[in-house]
């Protein structure tokens, strides 16, 4: 009886063990650039959120080489009417450029349910985050991206936990790239402030030089607005 | 929004718009505000002729007035700033955690614009001197797009 106990709490440490020291691997080597020369292209899944978020990502996406970052999934969350609206009419624009006609099957566009509205109830946004979450893994299994770009809005805190679970189990190494909002002058939003603090984003970008001294980790980029 | 004054004597009637947004959001007080008669007067004291105000998703409607605007949100100010024109942001107060304050009175320090609450704005309006604002220089994402590539191992031409 005591040999089957003490097997049990022998291997519960080891197992406790082994995922701590998978974690602190996972979070030590994503702060580091990627060891392999880029691949061709990478697959990009595009967070928007309401307002000025959207906007701000559109800059960021407009940038970007295309053929290197694609196919672009845009995603946004299911009461957000806009962003997904702007998202391919950046597309539509894009077709223009190439005419080879390649670009409608680059993009794709999607829904995930909100983990908190404004203004809802923290005690009920204990249960809509829980579906939320659910939500991403299902979408995050279906797309694993392999780089990921968000700017702040609640819905990607689901997604990127989601991609920093897949990074430990082993699923699919993703590169979190996050750009905090430029409303976010003294202090970091609350996605930021989570991503920030628990190492889930591999690069942390800040428009304000206020935000750079505050957390050193950060790289300060200057306004993309 | 400059003056335009040809001095002939068929007088040409100059329009001085002031436009006023509340982008997608609520914001009664700062509708409030700018149509009550102190603040319509100064407008018309300063030379301003027209007042448009773009509502947004508020109720309260302004007797004479055909739209109402505050600018907001950071779309609406960088959108504004993009063109060119003179601004006042309007900070609402009721919004929670009111991180709109932030870009608005640090854009305000370095005179990018002029930043009021819908309590204090007829006394912006009553101080009013744009000649003080400086153009904002328009946005890049550029040096994001490097850095992510520095990190993705993709060469930057």
């Amino acid at each position: 009886m005591m040999m089957v106990f003490t097997f049990a709490i022998t291997l519960t440490v080891v197992v406790f063990t082994v995922i701590v020291t998978r974690i602190i691997y996972v979070m030590r080597k994503s702060s580091k650039p990627l060891s392999k020369i880029g691949s061709q292209s990478v697959s990009t899944l595009i967070v928007l959120g309401s307002g000025g978020h959207t906007a701000e990502m559109l800059n960021l996406v407009a940038v970007l080489q295309k053929d290197k970052f694609t196919p672009r999934i845009y995603i946004a969350a299911s009461t957000d009417n806009m962003s997904l609206q702007k998202a391919s009419a950046l597309e539509a624009s894009l077709v223009d450029e190439r005419d080879d006609g390649m670009i409608s099957k680059d993009a794709q566009f999607m829904q995930i349910y909100r983990s908190r509205e404004v203004g809802q109830s923290y005690l009920t946004s204990i249960w809509t985050t829980l579906i939320a979450i659910i939500h991403a893994l299902w979408l995050m299994i279906k797309i694993r991206p392999q780089v990921i770009l968000c700017n702040g809005p609640g819905t990607c805190v689901p997604l990127c936990l989601t991609t920093f679970f897949f990074k430990v189990v082993g699923i699919r190494w993703s590169s979190i790239f996050y750009v905090e909002s430029i409303a976010r002058v003294r202090r970091l939003s609350l996605s930021g402030l989570l991503l920030y603090k628990l190492r889930i984003a591999d690069q942390f970008f800040v428009q304000w030089p206020q935000l750079q001294r505050e957390y050193p980790r950060t790289h300060y980029v200057g306004c993309l607005m | 929004m400059g003056e335009n004054d040809d001095g002939q004597s068929k007088k040409k009637k100059t329009k001085n718009v002031v436009f006023v947004t509340v982008g997608t959001t609520y914001f009664d007080a700062l509708v409030r505000a700018v149509d009550s008669p102190e603040i319509k007067q100064q407008m018309l004291h300063k030379g301003y002729s027209d007042l448009l105000i773009q509502m947004g998703r508020g109720s309260y409607i302004p007797i004479e007035v055909t739209f109402l605007s505050c600018v907001a949100g950071s779309g609406s100010i960088f959108e504004t700033l993009r063109l060119g024109k003179s601004l006042i942001v309007v900070v609402n107060e009721d919004l929670m955690d009111n991180h709109q304050s932030e870009l608005a009175e640090e854009l305000a320090e370095q005179k990018h614009l002029l930043c009021a609450r819908p309590q204090t704005l007829h006394r912006t309006i009553s101080n009013l001197n744009l000649e003080s604002l400086i153009p904002h220089p328009p946005g890049d994402a550029t040096p994001v797009m490097k850095l992510i590539n520095k990190y993705l191992g993709f060469l930057v031409d």
